[in-house]
This record gives C-alpha cells, sequence and structure tokens, in this order.
C-alpha cells in the first residue's frame, strides 16, 4: 500500500479597512482604498506578498512538477486574492494559472470572501461558496469537488451540508480532542453523512514547516527535506499525511533566508526515495484509501492558535458587536440591488478583520502571535464599526428604515 | 503671569481660561501683563506680552507631558530622551528666575502646580506678591482622595506661602481648606466664565454626516468632549448609556477625546452591548470641535471632580443644553441645566433618558441655559481679579 503527503496550500488575502474616521462615515464609501505607503494599503501588501511568496513559490512548485510525475499538490483561493491579483499582480494569477493547467493541481471550494458566514447565514454562505466555485470555473477551469471552510472552521453540521451539497471531501483540523485514539494520518467520514470523507490535517508536521521551520531556538533546527522525509515514515500504517498550511508559508511567513523554499526543493526528492511513497490530491486520496472510522465534531474547530476555535475571531465583545451587526443587515443589502453595496457588505465579512480585533494576545504583549496591520484591536474596530455604519448611512439614504 | 499653556497649544480649560482671563485683563487701563510660557510658540496674542522662558519648540514639549499629567511627574521619560515633567518643571522654575533678574514686577500671578515652584521661587528672592490661581488641585486631577504625593507637596508648600488664593469654584476652595489646611479667608472664588464672542460660528454642512441622517430618522445625540481620563467619569457615562438604550434605543453617544481610558472605553461600550450606538471620534479642534456640540442633544459631562468645567458652556453656546455632574463647579453657577451626582447612574440614565425622548424638554433647557450664558462674561472675573491685585501690589501699578 503506498504512503502518499497531501499537501495543501491555502492562498488569501482580505481587503483591509483602512484608517476610516467618524468624518468619513457619510463623507465618502471608500473603505479599503489605503495611500500606497500605509500599513493597510492593499495593493503594497499584495505586491510585496507576490513578490517574496507567490512568483518565487510558484516557480518551485512548476519546476518540482515538472520533474517529479508523482508530485502534485493542493490550492484554495479565495475570492478576494484572486480579485487583488488581478488587479495588482496578474503575473502572479498567471503562474497560478500556468500551475493549475499542468492537471495535477486541485483546487477546493470555500467562501469567495473568506468569510465566517456558516455560523451566521445560510443563505449567504451558500451564495459565497456559489461565486467562489463560478470564479474558480472562470479563471482555472476546474470545479471544486473538495470543500474546506474558512480558518479551517468545521463543525458536524458544516460536514452535513457539505454531504448534501455534493462534494466528495472537506477538511479539518486533527485536532487531539477529535480524534481521540485515532490518528490524523487516514481517511475518515463525518458522523451523519455518507457519502463525504473527511481528512483531517496533521497538525505536528504541518506546524513543523509552518510555524517551527525557521525558529533557530527549536530543539529539531534546522528542519531539513531529509529529517522531515523520516518524521513522515515514522508511521508505519497511516496512509495519507495531511500537510495543510497557508501558502505564505512560503516566503512571507517564513522567509527566504530561512531556506524554506530550499525545503519545498527537497522534499520530493526526500519523500519519493522510496518507492512506496508518493503525492496525492484530496480527491486522489478520498478515492485510494477507505474510510477509517466516522469522526464526530459537535462543537466547533478551527486551526487557529492553542484553542482550535473561533475565539481568536468571535471571543471578544468588539468583534460580537461588529459582526452580529454586520450580517442583521443582511436584507436590506441584499434587497437594496445595489452591487457596490453588496460588494462592500461581503469584504467587510472577511474573517481578518474580526482577527484584527482580538485582544487575547494584545493584552499579553505577544506581539509574534499577533498579525495586525493595526496599531491595536481597538483601531482595528473603530475603523470597521464606522465603515459598517457608512453601510447603514447608504441603506438610509436608499430609503431604508434604520 | 506664570502659565503652562495657552491655545492653540492647550491640551483643556486651563489655557483657555488664562487666555479669556487675560484678554479681559488686559482692556483695564492700570493692567500691564506679561505672560510667561515654558516653551516657544506663536499664539497669535496682541493684548499681552508672551514670553517663552525656555527655547523649547512646542511639539518637544508637549512630549513631556500634559499639564494634566500630574502622574507623569514620577516618571522619567528616557523614550525620546525629553525632559519629564519634574525637569521641565524645575527647568520651568530657573528660567523665571533668570527673567525676573532682568525685570521688575508688582505681583506674580501663577497658574497652578506647575508654575508654583517659580512663584515660591520669587516670593523667597524678590519679595514680590504672590498670588495662585487654582484651577484643580491633585485630587481632582487623581479622581481621588489619592494623589501624587510629591504634586500635593508643591502645592500644599505654595498654597502656604501664598499672598492671595484665587479659587475656580466653591467646590475648589473647600478642598483647598480641607485637603491643605489653609485658612477660608486666604481663599477667594473667581468663577471661570465665557463671553459670547468666544463662541464661533458654525460654517458649512457639520461634520458628522452619519449622525446627522441619523437624526433625521429619529435617533437623538449625546455628546461629551474632554480627556479620557479618570477624573472625567466616562465609565459611568457609558453604564448610564447602556440604560438609556435599553429604554431609546435610537441614541447615539458621540465621545469626542483622547486619554488614558480610550481602549478600556471603546472595549466597555462593545461589552454593555452598545457598541453600535457609541461613537469614538479622538481628539478634534476646530470644525470638528465646533460641530460636535452643535450636533449633540444633550451635553453631558459626567466628571468625578471637576473644579470648574468650561465646555457645557461652549455646549450651550453651540446651541445644546448640558447634563453636568453634581462634583463640578459649573454646576455652582448654571442653574438652567441638568444635575445629577456622578455615581447616580441609574438617575443619569433617567434624566438622559428624558430629553432623548422630548425635544421639548430639550429646546426648553437650551432656551433658559442660553438666558444665564448669555449674561456671563471674564468682565466681572477680571473686575475681582483687579481688586485683588491692588490689595497686595507693592507699586501702584499690578
Amino acid at each position: 500500500m503506498s504512503k502518499a503527503i497531501v499537501l495543501y496550500l491555502h492562498v488569501h488575502q482580505p481587503y483591509r479597512v483602512k484608517h476610516y474616521t467618524v468624518y468619513d462615515t457619510g463623507s465618502n464609501h471608500n473603505y479599503f482604498d489605503s495611500e500606497f505607503d500605509s500599513n493597510t494599503s492593499n495593493e503594497r501588501i499584495l505586491k510585496k506578498v507576490a513578490e517574496k511568496s507567490y512568483i518565487p513559490t510558484n516557480k518551485t512548485l512548476l519546476d518540482l512538477i515538472q520533474k517529479y510525475p508523482e508530485f502534485k499538490i493542493n490550492l484554495s483561493m479565495t475570492g478576494t486574492v484572486i480579485e487583488q491579483m488581478q488587479k495588482w499582480s496578474p503575473e502572479s494569477l498567471a503562474s497560478f494559472q500556468e500551475l493549475v493547467s499542468t492537471g495535477r493541481v486541485e483546487i477546493l471550494a470555500e467562501t469567495y470572501h473568506h468569510s465566517l458566514a456558516f455560523f451566521y447565514s445560510r443563505p449567504e454562505f451558500e451564495m459565497q461558496v456559489d461565486m467562489h466555485r463560478r470564479k474558480i470555473e472562470e479563471v482555472f477551469g476546474q470545479t471544486p469537488r473538495v470543500f474546506r471552510n474558512t480558518e479551517l472552521a468545521y463543525n458536524n453540521e458544516l460536514a452535513v451540508w457539505a454531504n448534501n451539497a455534493g462534494f466528495k471531501g472537506i477538511l479539518a483540523e486533527g485536532w487531539d480532542p477529535i480524534l481521540d485514539w485515532r490518528s490524523p494520518n487516514y481517511v475518515y467520514r463525518p458522523v451523519n453523512t455518507d457519502n463525504i470523507r473527511l481528512l483531517l490535517k496533521n497538525y505536528k508536521l504541518s506546524d513543523d514547516i509552518a510555524f517551527r521551520f525557521g525558529n533557530s531556538d527549536w530543539i529539531e533546527y534546522p528542519l531539513t527535506a531529509d529529517k522531515f522525509s523520516h518524521w513522515v515514515s515514522e508511521d508505519p500504517n497511516g496512509t495519507n499525511f495531511n500537510l495543510f498550511m497557508d501558502y505564505e508559508t512560503f516566503g512571507e511567513h517564513q522567509w527566504h533566508e530561512s531556506g524554506i523554499l530550499g525545503f519545498l526543493e527537497h522534499l520530493p526528492k526526500e519523500w519519493l526515495a522510496n518507492d512506496n511513497h508518493t503525492f496525492m490530491t484530496v480527491s486522489e486520496a478520498i478515492d485510494t484509501f477507505e474510510s477509517q472510522d466516522s469522526i464526530d465534531v459537535p462543537n466547533t474547530v478551527t486551526w487557529a492558535d492553542t484553542e482550535r476555535d473561533l475565539s481568536a475571531w468571535l471571543g471578544n465583545a468588539l468583534q460580537g458587536t461588529s459582526i452580529t451587526g454586520l450580517y442583521a443587515m443582511e436584507n436590506d443589502i441584499l434587497s437594496s440591488n445595489d452591487l457596490s453595496l453588496i460588494d462592500d457588505w461581503r469584504r467587510l465579512q472577511t474573517s481578518d478583520h474580526f482577527y484584527y480585533m482580538c485582544t487575547k494576545w494584545f493584552n499579553d504583549g505577544d506581539i509574534h502571535a499577533y498579525f495586525s496591520p493595526y496599531e491595536s484591536p481597538y483601531e482595528a474596530y473603530l475603523n470597521y464599526m464606522n465603515a459598517f455604519r457608512d453601510l447603514r448611512f447608504r441603506l438610509a439614504e436608499k430609503g431604508f428604515a434604520v | 503671569m506664570l502659565g503652562w499653556e495657552l491655545p492653540p497649544y492647550n491640551s483643556g480649560g486651563l489655557g483657555i481660561a488664562c487666555y479669556q482671563l487675560c484678554k479681559a485683563l488686559s482692556k483695564k487701563s492700570e493692567i500691564d501683563i506679561e505672560f510667561i510660557l515654558p516653551y516657544e510658540a506663536d499664539h497669535g496674542v496682541d493684548f499681552m506680552k508672551v514670553t517663552s522662558a525656555t527655547n523649547q519648540d512646542v511639539d518637544d514639549f508637549l512630549l513631556s507631558g500634559s499639564a494634566y499629567d500630574s502622574n507623569y511627574f514620577l516618571q522619567v521619560n528616557s523614550k525620546h530622551n525629553l525632559l519629564d515633567m519634574h525637569d521641565q518643571q524645575s527647568l520651568y522654575e530657573h528660567a523665571v528666575t533668570r527673567i525676573a533678574d532682568a525685570n521688575e514686577y508688582d505681583i506674580v500671578h501663577a497658574h497652578d502646580w506647575l508654575t508654583f515652584s517659580a512663584a515660591i521661587r520669587l516670593k523667597r528672592d524678590k519679595k514680590w506678591p504672590i498670588i495662585l490661581h487654582v484651577h484643580s488641585v491633585e485630587s481632582d486631577r487623581a479622581g481621588s482622595k489619592i494623589g501624587n504625593p510629591l504634586v500635593m507637596e508643591i502645592e500644599s508648600t505654595a498654597f502656604h506661602m501664598a499672598d492671595r488664593i484665587i479659587a475656580v469654584s466653591e467646590r475648589t476652595k473647600r478642598s483647598i481648606i480641607e485637603d491643605y489646611d489653609i485658612p477660608a479667608d486666604k481663599i477667594e472664588v473667581i468663577h471661570n466664565s465665557i463671553d459670547v464672542s468666544n463662541i464661533q460660528t458654525l460654517e458649512g454642512e457639520n461634520a458628522y454626516k452619519y449622525v446627522t441622517l441619523m437624526k433625521r430618522h429619529g435617533y437623538r445625540v449625546v455628546v461629551n468632549v474632554g480627556r479620557l481620563t479618570v477624573q472625567k467619569g466616562l465609565p459611568n457615562l457609558l453604564h448610564a448609556a447602556k440604560k438609556v438604550v435599553e429604554k431609546v434605543p435610537k441614541t447615539i453617544f458621540l465621545i469626542v477625546g483622547s486619554g488614558e481610558q480610550y481602549n478600556e472605553l471603546i472595549e466597555l461600550a462593545a461589552d454593555l452591548g452598545i457598541g453600535d450606538n457609541v461613537l469614538f471620534a479622538d481628539f478634534q479642534r476646530g470644525k470638528n470641535w465646533r460641530d460636535t456640540f452643535s450636533i449633540g442633544d444633550l451635553f453631558v459631562m459626567p466628571s468625578i471632580s471637576e473644579p470648574f468645567g468650561l465646555t457645557p458652556l461652549e455646549a450651550i453656546g453651540f446651541g445644546t443644553p448640558a447634563l453636568v455632574s453634581k462634583q463640578s463647579g459649573i454646576s455652582e453657577v448654571l442653574k438652567n441645566c441638568l444635575k445629577v451626582d456622578f455615581w447616580d447612574i441609574d438617575e443619569m440614565a433617567n434624566k438622559i433618558s428624558g430629553v432623548m425622548l422630548s425635544d421639548a424638554l430639550r429646546d426648553e433647557l437650551w432656551i433658559n441655559s442660553y438666558k444665564e450664558f448669555d449674561k456671563l462674561s471674564w468682565h466681572e472675573a477680571s473686575v475681582k481679579v483687579v481688586e485683588l491685585y491692588k490689595s497686595h501690589s507693592i507699586g501702584a501699578v499690578a
């Protein structure tokens, strides 16, 4: 029986809200057009990430695909990052298209706006999944068959939804409490479903690359492709080793200087040195391996921080105030038939906005855990709320009751 | 006159009160004022001589802390390698002494603790009479009886050595008597004031477009303008706001100002479930500042301790009635306003709700308060100050 690495990379950029004050509310409706030099400039950040991560990493991935017939990867790309590439870095998008055109890249389904809509509005969630499918079909000519939710936020209900929506697979965090004695290195079936299969992230192996790779204090530093392949081989029975991480791990979260691209370049050679070893797309893994058991996840599990729940996005009152306010507008926004208003409302659903308002690390002064373009979660909240109130202003101008 | 700030470089009411008082005093033919500041800047003042005691640039100076940051006095500002408040104060004292060596003055009039060391020095070295003008005492600034002991010591020494003390309210006078053991007859209460001419005309569309639109949709607006510090009692206003919003959901609270409680108040509003109703607009000057007062249906000053409190008068001048805490000097002066104990959140909510629900009450309160406002002027205060000068100065001219 062969053993497969299932490498899945998530590509995403939000539309960050600029410094938008009480005085901007009602005066201008441009929430996302920061000055190029500012910390919240979406254009500047996209171009920087394109240069440091997307373009060089895609080049490496393309080389690997051409060199090793067994090498395959999985990607998910949000609608917001595709839009931004179309506007500000068409060459990045072209390099993704070239990668996908090799036929060895599977693209996953998700919400267009990288939102938490599943937990607030089922119709809006379904609309965004559909928007995303259409975007992927248009840009890559591929129809996604496996679903991943924003932040890998997963529970039984989501699995049932994905099953009924016709997806053949869904991803989640291989978090110990949901696995109990089981290993993440097999295919599973979510409870209460029949057709769909569940792939669970091996977070230890994934985080060795995504978080620990460049940490010189780590006892295993430096991590080589040889050593890593050896670790993966240590499980004698596991079939699929699910390495799920942000695409930006390569060149952005882990800098070039850390040798991360060299690691990626050498990984296939080391792993494929054994004839039983291969790489698989998520669909292939699901088609190849039998489900070993059913997995019950009544409470939502995510791939973030030590709690693996939604508290980084919805844990405090700033986040609660802003997200419930936003979804409370849904009916009015949609019935306005104003496409730019609807688009702005959707851009404000992106989960990153709520993450920027997270206070649990800010209070600890742990800046390493806190990726934010804002000086503080309070500043993020104020800008967001002023933009949110401007949506209400626009609705009121159209005659909606406020 | 020894002062710490003048507009437009003021961090609050102290600079405004000094400016207005001096302007009124300058109209008296017998008065010539030299106003000595700790920093260099152009204030565009033509009615008195403004002297910079040091050649510090005003921007660097402001980094040392404002006139209200008496807690900075214990800290050393190593980050910017700038002077802390303690150094600023002694620098000022020495600079003032040098200026005094080259000039003759009849009387020294010093405003608040930062200038008091310099005043004492002049009293000792030159035997010039000193009048201390108390716009706030340390317990006001600290928001409790426990302030910075070093500052209280300076205040105490100065009060004892002063020839005369001016308190901006009865409340302040009581604090000086009770907390510093100063005899009552040494203290004169001269309330701050305002001149109708101080209120600039509003121009153009109001800067708060969102709030303006919401008002057209039936919302009513509570405003507060001030530093977001313990002394100002904003957490109580937010707790009251929660009760108001429960009763009158279409209420907006507009908080304009900055300070060490900024983040805490933002979080508190969200925790109370009224994050959508409370707008924070940071520190403002000019049109945004004026438009804040005018957009309100009620101005609320919930201060825990407010020696005087000019902002409610400014609000009235811009067309908005006021609710003030009974722990303020202004509550001694102004009759046609709502008053509440700063700690009585239920009553605060009750009174705010009453105004939110009744435009008639709002208008009646404002019309009557404006009549009071209209009669106010710095003239009376300046007459009283001149009398004090006359009774204490050595020469004929104060």
